[in-house]
């Protein structure tokens, strides 16, 4: 079917999705009061806005992943070949993770991998 | 012999032979279309069952066993349940996100099934980028979960996505890692062609060391990935009440649950696929007459055999071992399986490159 089946995957995803919604919707009758709308906070009424700060950890563990994730892109391309180039491709994997990995262990040593 | 493959042949003449081709490609879409919405709600419904089963064996009870024989319809009257709830958009979250979300969360889960092969020649799109594309495209997921947890304008809601993005995009550097062990073996990044070089031995027995410390890397790796058990920081009950969906309810929270839980099918088949030789039967060497009587079983089921024991694998780990701890969590992959698994991966392309492996 080729690449025709991703936009047919798409589009079926959408209709059992959007499909059980509109069933759900026309089944239900629901009201709306004041209560009802607040966000749920086990019972307790709701106390000031969740826009709150919150830990700088999260946002340094997106950065490094950022560093790894494209590392992982270029090692793709090299998995698939390297079975035929052989020794050279090792030995340059190497240098290259090599690099990286001093990249980490400074993120590690200023510490940006420690929960506060 | 009767298999998937021939069925979907014959069809395939028969719509050619009767219609024009546009009309038959139309009615291959509707087919597809209607295969794939039907194998989601069939694997919701079961895994969803089986889970509780599980879970209720593993604590000494019987579980759900009202409802149709056993309990079999439990699922079934839930999801009616489900339905007839209200769905309800808190004052204050983004509207257009907040609706947004479960499509997203559902069309992803529902594209990355499409190259795999869950029988011999029987895949939606044979992609000679496979691995690839399974880790592109359901990595889109932690976006889906971010909008949900953002939109909802609630305070569990915001922590349990922050926490659920910061998991997911950790351990998927190790599990892409634990993959491409295999693709530098195969040197292939097709699904089918890494099935078909386990022709003569899965590569869990093939590999060595190098491929076991790989298959334990990505069964953890995909645990996390999926939020299951001993890592499921993202909706943790007794913390978060339920994470990036405790606004959600009705239907909305329902396509949540049901892209969790094919989420699951999808990394435990991914891993199969990988590791277990996906539908390859289990051969042992030149034991010709066992060999003989493993292939007459179809490989539709050694494919959903396999995957159903990583799954009875990943839910057994839940009743296995308690929760970490965030920072604990972050610990473990950034300081013990990143490292470890890159290493295996250098390990890995040593032995490939001198043929040590079978």
């Amino acid at each position: 079917m080729g690449s025709a089946s991703l936009i047919v995957l798409t589009i079926a995803a959408i209709v059992f999705a959007g499909g059980g919604i509109a069933v759900a919707k026309f089944l239900v009758k629901g009201s709306k009061n004041a209560v009802k709308g607040q966000a749920y906070e086990c019972g307790i009424p709701s106390e000031g806005s969740p826009w709150n700060q919150f830990n700088i950890g999260y946002y340094l563990f997106a950065l490094i992943f950022l560093i790894f994730d494209v590392e992982l892109v270029f090692l793709y391309p090299w998995a698939v070949v390297v079975k035929q180039i052989g020794m050279a491709a090792l030995v340059e994997i190497i240098i290259f993770l090599f690099i990286l990995f001093m990249g980490f262990l400074y993120a590690h040593k200023q510490g940006a991998l420690k929960w506060m | 012999m009767f298999s998937l493959e021939s069925i979907t042949n014959s069809i395939q003449t028969w719509l050619n032979n009767t219609f024009n081709p546009t009309i038959a490609l139309l009615f291959e879409c509707v087919i597809v279309g209607v295969l794939v919405i039907s194998l989601f709600a069939v694997l919701g419904l079961v895994l969803v069952l089986m889970e509780r089963k599980v879970s209720a064996y593993m604590q000494i009870r019987l579980g759900p066993n009202r409802v149709g024989p056993g309990g079999s319809l439990q699922t079934v009257a839930d999801t009616l349940k489900l339905v007839v709830k209200e769905g309800l958009t808190p004052d204050g979250a983004d509207k257009f996100l907040f609706n947004l979300a479960p499509f997203l969360v559902i069309i992803i889960s529902m594209l990355v099934l499409a190259p795999i092969p869950f029988a011999k020649n029987f895949q939606i799109l044979d992609i000679n980028i496979g691995v690839l594309y399974v880790s592109a495209v359901s990595s889109v997921s932690v976006i889906g979960i971010l909008m949900a947890g953002w939109a909802s304008n609630n305070k569990y809601s915001l922590l349990g996505a922050m926490r659920s993005g910061a998991q997911i995009v950790s351990y998927e550097l190790s599990a892409g890692l634990a993959v491409l062990s295999i693709v530098v073996l195969t040197g292939s990044l097709q699904l089918s062609d890494i099935i078909a070089s386990q022709q003569n031995g899965w590569w869990i027995f093939k590999g060595h060391i190098p491929v076991i410390i790989s298959f334990v890397i990505f069964i953890i790796a995909v645990t996390a990935e999926t939020n299951r058990a001993p890592f499921d920081l993202a909706e943790a009950e007794s913390e978060l009440t339920a994470g990036f969906h405790t606004e959600y309810s009705g239907m909305k929270f329902a396509l949540f649950f049901l892209a969790e839980y094919v989420n699951i099918f999808i990394v435990c088949s991914i891993g199969a696929i990988l590791f277990l030789g996906g539908w390859m039967p289990l051969h042992i060497g030149n034991w010709n007459g066992f060999n003989h009587v493993m292939d007459y079983i179809p490989s539709s089921v050694w494919f959903i055999g396999k995957v159903f024991f990583l799954i009875f694998v990943i839910m057994w780990f839940r009743w296995t071992f308690p929760r970490l701890r965030i920072d604990q969590l972050l610990n473990l992959e950034w300081k013990y399986l990143l490292p470890i698994s890159m290493l295996n991966l250098l390990l890995t392309t040593l032995i490939t490159i001198m043929g040590w492996h079978f």
